[in-house]
């Protein structure tokens, strides 16, 4: 009995000390400390060796494709139903086709957006999207210079060599509740991705990168005037934050001072630029992505029926400046949005 | 020294047969009490005899009742999966109701009704058991010291979960039910209030909560080494002073100059572990009620440092009217 107890509590230890080593998501020392803010304020940016190799290695630029000349045929009269890139050259209109090919659909080919047959042929919807697509970058490139500022974004910083990229999100209805009189908790403790595994809201993305709910929490006078925000829409700013922290591979000291989170004069430049990228984010959502929704298999819609959308991970994956900041796009006027003399 | 009590100890605490206590009036109670050997290594090892009245069978009761509402409504939001119960049980939740329902008595079930009744029952568990708490140091004799400190944090968790959302107005400013649930929403609610650190009372009471790990350490302490002259005996050393309490007081002297004595040490514990949810209670009930960001009252009050600007300087980019963000 004593012996039997005692065996029994022992094991129970090791396995606990087993799980709690083998589950909880450890970073392998050394740290590596970068400060950011002024000493003392704890503005630290905190990485391993190992998960910067990893990044390192998943942000490897492709293989450059040759530059062509602006100049000669053009791509409208050599190429028929040309409708977004009738600025181009024909030998840039190629080189484009060759770039998507390489960066959207190396696997697939030509023939994942085109008949093969006829290839002014619009019959499949994956060339009307990346129709769309190659107007949202131009779009980006061009409007968008307070968030991507003259570093740009080409097809490839998002999709990454595939045709869907890895970051994308629908809204979420979440995993079945039971119905009737359960609690719902309004999208509140189920463990998901975007949440980074916290009780918080479930859906960090519909109401602030589709629907403009008001992010901001924190009063900005000490004293209280009437009622402020609740505290859930705390947990759901909370919940954006980390999503935003997690997709960006920064802390939340990379924008804020977080003494004081809502200030704007104790924050990083960064903060501004990540405020534009939420603007963009949405503009791009509502105006590109979502409208989309129609031309889509139901195979590729969300559970509501709503197109596939963009969020900070969609871009940055994992690192505060997509692909290290290596700016693929000067080299690709063609989709900078800006016109080919 | 076979009766020398201790954590791990070395011999096991207990008698040949399970002691009744001592003779007082009035001193009913279930059974003859029973040995635990593992009780044993770190304690007594006797288990009982018990006595649970009428209080204490109503608080196990509301309390059980509390516990079924919260976890069957956590097994409903996993849609009665065993597995999902199971692997999202530290995340699963059960939410007050939303902020449109205000002080509503009683919102639908699914929209925080179930809430408002699991705090009901929550709150008379733990009323009912302090009320136990209170009536059996009074049938022992015994001073009520314990029942106090109980209410003490009884008082914290009402401010959370009741006093405040009344001043609030709203019973979404409660906490939620759950084990990161509430974690989660103690971060968003200093967040929300502008960095409770900066809050005068949540100073305090951590300071009475680092406190009482202290100076449990160091009673603790002394106690166990004065133990070979007889100081865990520390009751009567307060009344007859031993060697066991000179040499702790001249050590105390000797390493800080002061020295608490065999009877001041406890009160000293017992008001720091009061004070703890005593001036956090106060801390909470302040916010959102009188102050709305602790971290814009701190630097109106020269609490918060200017630390220099190591930046350009940031300003707000949204537009001055009609921001969004």
């Amino acid at each position: 009995m004593k012996v039997g107890l005692l065996s029994l509590g022992s094991v129970l230890a090791i396995l606990l000390t087993a799980a709690m080593f083998l589950t909880a998501g450890w970073g392998r020392p050394p740290i590596i400390a970068k400060q950011n803010g002024y000493r003392g304020t704890g503005e630290d940016q905190i990485a391993t060796a190992a998960a910067q190799r990893i990044l390192q290695a998943a942000n490897a630029l492709p293989d450059a494709i040759d530059k062509a000349s602006p100049d000669g045929e053009r791509a409208t009269a050599v190429y028929k139903n040309v409708k977004v890139l009738n600025d181009l050259s024909a030998d840039q209109f190629n080189r484009v086709m060759l770039a998507i090919t390489q960066w959207v659909a190396p696997e697939q080919g030509c023939a994942y957006c085109h008949n093969g047959d006829n290839l002014a042929d619009d019959g499949l919807y994956t060339k009307i999207v990346a129709r769309r697509m190659l107007q949202m970058t131009r779009h980006i490139n061009k409007d968008w210079k307070e968030h991507v500022a003259s570093t740009g974004v080409t097809c490839y910083t998002c999709h990454r060599g595939q045709p869907v990229p890895s970051n994308i999100w629908f809204e979420n209805p979440g995993a079945p509740h039971a119905g009737g009189f359960a609690a719902t908790n309004d999208g509140f403790g189920h463990p998901t991705k975007a949440n980074g595994t916290t009780s918080l809201s479930i859906d960090p993305q519909a109401p602030y990168l589709e629907n403009a709910e008001q992010i901001r929490v924190e009063s900005t006078k000490a004293l209280p005037l009437g009622d402020g925000a609740s505290i859930q829409s705390a947990e759901r700013t909370f919940s954006l934050m980390i999503h935003m922290s997690e997709g960006l591979g920064v802390n939340c000291t990379f924008c804020h001072n977080t003494r004081n989170f809502s200030g704007w004069s104790e924050s990083t430049p960064q903060r501004v630029v990540a405020w534009h990228g939420l603007e963009l984010v949405r503009d791009l959502n509502n105006v590109y992505l979502d409208p989309l929704k129609t031309v889509y298999p139901s195979t590729r819609l969300g559970p509501h029926g709503d197109g596939p959308k963009l969020d900070c991970a969609t871009c940055h994956q994992g690192v505060s400046k997509p692909l290290y900041g290596a700016s693929m796009a000067k080299d690709y006027p063609e989709i900078g949005g800006e016109r080919a003399p | 020294m076979s009766y020398y009590q201790n954590i791990f100890t070395q011999v096991q605490v207990r008698s040949a047969e399970p002691e009744p206590g001592v003779a007082v009036p009035k001193l009913e109670r279930t059974g003859k009490g029973f040995f635990v050997h593992l009780f044993g290594r770190i304690g007594n090892a006797q288990v009982g005899p018990i006595y649970l009245g009428y209080l204490g069978s109503l608080s196990l009761a509301f309390g059980f009742i509390a516990f079924e509402i919260i976890g069957l409504n956590m097994w409903a939001s996993v849609n009665w999966s065993p597995v999902q119960f199971v692997r999202q049980l530290p995340w699963l939740a059960l939410e007050p109701p939303k902020p449109e329902y205000g002080l509503k008595v009683l919102p639908p079930l699914n929209e925080g009704g179930w809430w408002l009744i699991a705090g009901f029952f929550l709150t008379a568990s733990l009323l009912l058991w302090w009320a136990r708490v209170y009536r059996r140091a009074r049938a022992l004799g015994l001073g009520t010291h314990t029942a106090w400190a109980f209410l003490s944090a009884i008082w914290l968790y009402l401010v959370l979960g009741f006093i405040r959302p009344l001043l609030m107005g709203h019973w979404s400013e409660a906490v939620p039910f759950g084990i990161f649930p509430h974690l989660d929403w103690t971060a968003a609610f200093s967040i929300r209030y502008g960095n409770l650190f900066y809050n005068p009372f949540h100073m305090l009471s951590i300071a009475f909560l680092y406190g009482s790990t202290l100076l449990f350490a160091m009673h603790g302490a002394t106690i166990l080494a004065v133990s070979r002259f007889g100081g865990e005996r520390e009751i009567e050393q307060i009344l007859d002073r031993g060697t066991a309490s000179e040499r702790a007081a001249l050590f105390w002297r000797w390493t800080m100059g002061f020295n608490a004595t065999m009877e001041s040490i406890h009160r000293w514990a017992w008001w720091f572990a009061v004070l703890c949810p005593l001036s956090g209670g106060i801390g909470i009930l302040l916010t959102g009620t009188v102050v709305d960001n602790w971290y814009l009252w701190g630097v109106h009050h020269g609490i918060a440092p200017d630390y220099p600007h190591v930046f350009a300087p940031v300003v707000d980019p949204a537009p001055a009217t009609g921001a969004v963000q």
